[in-house]
């Protein structure tokens, strides 16, 4: 029973975390059909403020490593996505490689290509128990954060008029500027927030692993694009579910798969994935009509 | 009326040389560069510059077998690096000498444990596991549009690395795979190119290869017309991987070593990026991409290292090459070869 308990707290806590991630890909994909893989980039660069400023208190430090992730957002929105609006899906997918990769690039010619170990907080690192299950500060955390953060995203997409605006941006861009929407405004706000959710991501995952390298982030993005399409692609709240459904299933198949096949565990995960794509091409929460599917 | 007469009776050198020119694809003279560049490297070339030309060849394989599935289908894939690794273990397997793989890898079934297969048989055995992979993997992914397909191929990847890395029995895990005859021949590398090149080709002639492109501009027409979308992907996938396995065999036979990891993101990036610089809708753009990276890259190096004529810090190549594949991008979406070639 305890087992299990255990599992289910492991189990959300993951899901969570993964939901955050998958929400600043929805984010991104809903408004410029961008699958942004420089999203790890913004998640990694977090990770070496956090390496930087850790000494400091942490009522300076996190506002600084979310400042960094919403700024560097905003910089490659501006220089290499703009530019680029309008042009076809598989080339932003290229472009937001090499933009990636640019910055991996500089970062590995500044700290070098070494992981950097981060002395993050002993809290994080504690647990308390609560009804005989013990449970890690940094799951309560997980799991306290991505709530507040998912109501907070649905507050301002349903009750604001950027929120608004950010919708019908998903829905049908091009009607949104007909009608005077303001296209730059819209845009640079989904990737502001886009950065903000890759920072406290990237908090929670380097709490997690402690570690920080120029590659960190890769494979953290890669897991949130599985979760988004999963989602059903253009729905937020859909992104958020993917994410939690593969985080779940992540621990579940970790729970239930006999010892000898546990390092098999992600073949299994992705093989669902497929077998899901197949079976339900337009994602958990996706809309029937805009299901693309060829037999 | 007097000037037709004119230009009809009359000869005009000149024009007459353009239209013969005109007349050799665009390919074919690509295709002819590559192999003299081979066969140029192979006669006076250094070791270094050897082994250069045959990582860009490589590429320019696995980057032709690509575009054979995604120039075609315009579905983009980021599982063909699943292929790769399926070739090069393959090739492993096949030709590591029987004493060193009785050593290397002790629990192998006794068919591959006595198996020593010469080059010719041992490529082509290969590619053929390659392809062979694509038919079960194929199944579920041809089903699939756009955003999706994508999806199912990068989850192929993944379960392809899973897997690799702990069926210890047959790959050796996460260590490295090695003991495999190398070689820096050119001339062998050179050969398949031109054959690969050759194979896509005949693929994007053939009457499924325009069927296929129909799909990508169309759809929705294509389908009213009778055209079946998921056999024509089907058999576009089965190329590609022949091709991109070869292109593994190629590797480990250049390399000699190398373990899952080799196979995955990075290579995955790289020859998506030269794919998309060249045009992905065009062969021809499939083989100027991987030339353009593997020398502009080749020259950055050569540059940090200071025996080019500029000089810049180290590790600044791949900041370099970060920036350029964005310039590209930024100013031909479409890729250096457009679309005019499609």
């Amino acid at each position: 029973m305890k087992e299990i308990a255990q599992y289910v707290v492991n189990g959300l806590s993951l899901g969570a975390l993964d939901a955050l991630l998958a929400l600043g890909v929805g984010l991104i994909f809903g408004v410029m059909r961008l699958v942004n893989f420089a999203q790890g980039a913004y998640i990694m660069l977090a990770g070496y403020v956090l390496f930087f400023t850790i000494s400091a208190p942490w009522a300076v430090v996190i506002p600084l490593t979310l400042a960094a992730g919403v700024v560097l957002a905003l910089v490659t929105e501006r220089i290499a996505f703009r530019p680029l609006r309008g042009a076809d899906g598989s080339t932003l997918m290229v472009a937001s490689f090499a933009v990636a990769f640019l910055i991996q690039s500089l970062m590995v010619t500044i700290e070098g290509s070494g992981p950097k170990s981060i002395p993050i907080w002993p809290v994080m690192s504690d647990s308390v128990t609560l009804f005989g299950v013990r449970i890690a500060v940094l799951d309560l955390i997980s799991i306290g954060t991505s709530a507040c953060l998912l109501t907070g995203l649905w507050l301002f997409l349903t009750r604001t008029r950027t929120g608004l605006a950010m919708r019908a941006a998903a829905e049908d861009f091009e009607m949104l500027r007909f009608l005077g929407g303001r296209a730059d405004r819209v845009i640079a706000v989904a990737f502001a927030l886009s950065g903000l959710l890759a920072a406290i991501a990237g908090i929670l995952l380097f709490s997690q692993t402690a570690v920080v390298e120029p590659g960190a982030g890769t494979n953290a993005v890669l897991i949130a694009f599985v979760a988004t399409v999963i989602g059903g692609l253009g729905s937020v709240l859909g992104a958020a579910l993917g994410g939690f459904s593969l985080g779940v299933l992540t621990t579940a198949l970790q729970a239930a798969l006999p010892p000898g096949l546990s390092v098999y565990r992600d073949a299994f995960v992705f093989g669902i994935v497929i077998a899901l794509l197949v079976f339900r091409p337009q994602g958990l929460l996706g809309n029937r009509a805009d299901a693309q599917r060829v037999v | 009326m007097e000037g037709a007469q004119m230009t009809g009776t009359g000869f005009d050198l000149r024009e007459a040389t353009t239209r013969l020119l005109g007349r050799i694809p665009l390919v074919a003279a690509l295709t002819a560069g590559v192999a003299i560049v081979g066969l140029l490297v192979q006669a006076y070339g250094s070791d270094e510059l050897k082994t250069t030309t045959i990582t860009g060849l490589i590429d320019l394989i696995m980057v032709v077998g690509l575009y054979t599935f995604i120039g075609n289908s315009g579905v983009i894939s980021f599982g063909h690096a699943g292929f790769m690794a399926i070739g090069a273990y393959a090739s492993a397997l096949l030709t590591i000498p029987l004493v060193t793989k009785s050593v290397l890898l002790p629990d192998l079934p006794s068919f591959l444990a006595n198996a020593s297969f010469a080059p010719l048989p041992a490529a082509l055995t290969a590619a053929a596991v390659a392809a062979l992979l694509a038919v079960v993997i194929g199944i579920p992914i041809v089903r699939l549009a756009g955003i999706q397909a994508s999806i199912a191929t990068f989850s192929f990847l993944a379960i392809v690395q899973v897997v690799l890395s702990n069926w210890t029995a047959l790959t050796r895990g996460q260590m490295t795979m090695t003991g495999i005859p190398l070689s820096i021949d050119v001339v062998g590398p050179t050969i398949w190119a031109v054959v690969a090149i050759g194979i896509a080709y005949a693929y994007k002639q053939s009457r499924s290869g325009f069927r296929l492109r129909a799909t990508r501009e169309d759809e929705f027409s294509a389908r009213s017309l009778g055209i079946s979308v998921g056999r024509e992907r089907f058999i576009a996938l089965l190329v590609s991987a022949f091709l991109v396995g070869l292109s593994g065999y190629l590797y480990a036979r250049l390399v000699g070593s190398f373990s899952p990891q080799n196979f995955y993101l990075e290579i995955t990036f790289i020859t998506l990026a030269m794919l998309i610089i060249g045009g992905r809708n065009s062969l021809a753009g499939a083989i100027v991409g991987p030339v353009a990276v593997t020398v502009g890259l080749e020259l950055l190096r050569r540059a940090e290292d200071g025996s080019f004529f500029v000089s810049i810090p180290a590790n600044s190549s791949d900041i370099v090459f970060g920036a350029l594949t964005l310039a590209v991008l930024i100013l031909r979406p479409d890729g250096l070869m457009g679309r005019r070639f499609s």
